[in-house]
């Protein structure tokens, strides 16, 4: 607590500098103490439910009865976890594979274009640049149910100019098969494109231009330019983009909904979860579908959540600095 | 106003070249986008029947999918205007919530990299799916406001709320502080993003500008609001928008439920792109004006 310096104790010292020293140490220390109580507050608020849903998956449906048991399961189990796994209910291991192939396509295929773009907004100049970056702000802005109506009807009933149709004879109906998300995100319309977009040009805005004249005056072709010395330079911002492209279209229930009926992915398969037990379930009685209680359904809600969240949670494990630091680094602004 | 001058040489080069990079999102924009946009726009003046693999058959019947919006059905109004008081209230108490917390993040402290990515983690746990799971199964919901309802007799704000009521202090403006007090659960999950935006414009301001500030005699409150409010003001407009865009394509937004419902099972094509244009200019509307006025105040330090 008190160190020696110069021959006098804290008190001493304290006494010399009429209070003050003992003033500013109690400030301190309050203040520490009152930030370490509402952070913990905060942290707590934040992790409780994810706590709240290990416990929970791992007991019993009578542990959910039971007034004693509060956080730690009686009768431990991992029926939950071999229930929702059943590939009736979630499919874990077949969704599982097609939601790490689709996510990561996707991803790769969106950061890619998204730099792209983002580059050339960052470094070139050309007519109408303006309007076209307003045009990014505008798709980073409308939510993409505004259009989901008309998105609907445009790949059910697809047709591009005619062509397709005066060919085959009828329109291709394209709503349950994945190459439309594919091609709007070839596009840079997929899911929050217009942010990374937007993330990308400001990083690259804030490098300086003279690695590239240097390059320009060696003869080197602009995509070339961009392929070896700035992409090289770009990385940090690449790898945050392309995490939260991954986990975003992971948990993405509405382009899943969309385009991707025909194959069971995680998104998809856990916002029907309650209903495909109960069916399940009722299959089993010799009914429809069977009521299920609060507990179970919670139970199985909680248990369906911590599996699709679980491989997320352990990349922001390894990629946190990635996530974090790299948002810090763009130097965001308007 | 610049002078419009023939792009020649080096810069019709570079011109086509930028053009080239940001292709995919023009076509991209026209294609997936504007086509979309327009469709649906005409098809809100319509009445669109579908007619299996057939063409649509689709009249034009004016405002009729307006008027039914407004007048005839028995929720949009309503959740509309509920929607709208919401969004408000809560990018308030979301952007006043993140800069608190990351000027709390910002000091020096142990476990400071810890408690970062704690406040980050909803922002990838409560994105998609996962958000507004518990509140679209009715069973939970039921149990959830049993539980609410049964607590609330102990909790805090509630005490503090009936102390205020019987001094007749309060009205509209306190029940919303409340309800955001109760909720903050829900602020804190949805401000993962802003608390990292404004850290990273709090580590920008360089630490000589205090010192200089505290050797004039200001004191920490003061440098608070002369430095680094105008200092990081520019981030406000940025995580405001940031907010109400977020806010807009959340999940368990009741509107989107709204016209999803009226979309896919009862397949009302028309009055559902009403009712999606009427909200989507609302937001425009409100994003423009808003971001007028905070602009007005932001500071450009350069």
């Amino acid at each position: 607590m008190t160190k020696k310096k110069a021959g006098f104790n804290f008190w001493e010292r304290n006494r010399l500098s009429n209070g003050y020293l003992l003033r500013k140490r109690i400030t301190k220390y309050g203040v520490a103490i009152l930030r370490a109580i509402l952070l913990f507050g905060l942290c707590f608020l934040i992790l409780q439910p994810v706590l709240n849903k290990i416990s929970v998956s791992f007991m019993e449906e009578r542990d959910l009865y039971d007034p004693v048991v509060i956080s730690i399961p009686k009768h431990f189990t991992i029926g939950n976890y071999k229930i929702a796994s059943d590939p009736l209910i979630m499919d874990y291991s077949n969704s599982l594979v097609h939601s790490i192939v689709v996510s990561l396509t996707i991803a790769i295929l969106q950061i890619a274009m998204c730099t792209l773009v983002g580059y050339g907004f960052a470094r070139f100049q050309f007519p109408l640049k303006k309007v076209w970056f307003a045009l990014v702000i505008l798709v980073i802005i409308i939510p993409p149910q505004t259009i989901s109506s008309s998105l609907y009807l445009h790949f059910n009933f697809f047709d591009i100019f005619g062509i397709i149709k005066a060919t085959t004879g009828s329109p291709l109906n394209l709503r349950n098969s994945p190459i439309p998300y594919y091609l709007i995100s070839a596009g840079c319309m997929g899911l929050k494109n217009g942010l990374y977009i937007y993330m990308v040009r400001q990083y690259f805005r804030n490098i300086p231009v003279d690695l590239e004249e240097a390059a320009y005056i060696d003869g080197c072709g602009t995509l070339k330019t961009f392929i070896r010395i700035m992409l090289p330079q770009a990385k940090p911002i690449i790898t945050s983009c392309f995490l939260f492209a991954f986990v975003w279209q992971w948990t993405d229930g509405f382009y899943s909904k969309l385009f991707f009926q025909s194959i069971s992915l995680v998104s998809t398969s856990l916002s029907r979860i309650v209903a495909s037990l109960g069916v399940y379930i009722g299959r089993a009685q010799g009914t429809v579908q069977a009521q299920l209680t609060v507990a179970r359904s919670n139970q199985i809600l909680s248990t369906g959540t911590l599996m699709i969240v679980f491989p997320v949670i352990f990349l922001y494990l390894f990629a946190q600095r990635a996530f974090v630091e790299s948002i810090a680094s763009t130097g965001i602004k308007m | 106003m610049k002078k419009q001058k023939k792009l020649a040489g080096l810069q019709k080069r570079k011109a086509i070249s930028g053009y080239i990079f940001i292709l995919p999102f023009i076509l991209g924009f026209l294609l997936f986008m504007l086509k979309p946009m327009i469709d649906s726009l005409i098809m809100s003046f319509q009445n669109v029947e579908l007619k299996g693999s057939e063409e649509n058959i689709r009249t034009f019947i004016g405002m009729e999918n307006y008027r039914k919006a407004f007048r005839v059905d028995p929720d949009f109004t309503r959740l509309l205007t509920e929607e709208l008081i919401r969004l408000v209230v809560y990018t308030l108490a979301i952007i006043v919530f993140s800069f608190f917390i990351s000027l709390v993040l910002n000091q020096e402290f142990k476990g400071r990299s810890v408690v970062r990515a704690v406040f980050f983690l909803p922002v990838i746990l409560s994105s998609g799916v996962i958000l507004g799971l518990e509140s679209n199964n009715q069973y939970m919901a039921a149990m959830q406001s049993s539980v609410e309802n049964s607590v609330s007799g102990i909790s805090v704000s509630a005490a503090v709320e009936s102390i205020l009521k019987t001094m007749d202090i309060g009205g509209a403006v306190f029940d919303k502080v409340f309800e955001v007090i109760d909720n903050i659960y829900d602020v804190a999950m949805a401000s993962g993003m802003q608390i990292i935006i404004f850290l990273s414009g709090l580590q920008t301001i360089s630490s000589s500008m205090y010192e200089a500030a505290s050797i004039d005699g200001c004191t920490r409150w003061e440098s608070l609001w002369k430095i680094t409010f105008p200092m990081i003001s520019s981030l406000f407009l940025v995580n405001w928008i940031y907010t109400v865009v977020d806010f807009c394509m959340r999940s368990d937004n009741q509107v989107i439920t709204k016209i999803q419902n009226e979309m896919t099972s009862k397949l009302q094509y028309g009055p559902a792109s009403a009712m999606s244009w009427i909200y989507f200019l609302f937001i425009i509307a409100f994003v423009g004006i808003t971001s007028f006025f905070i602009s007005k105040v932001v500071y450009y330090n350069d």
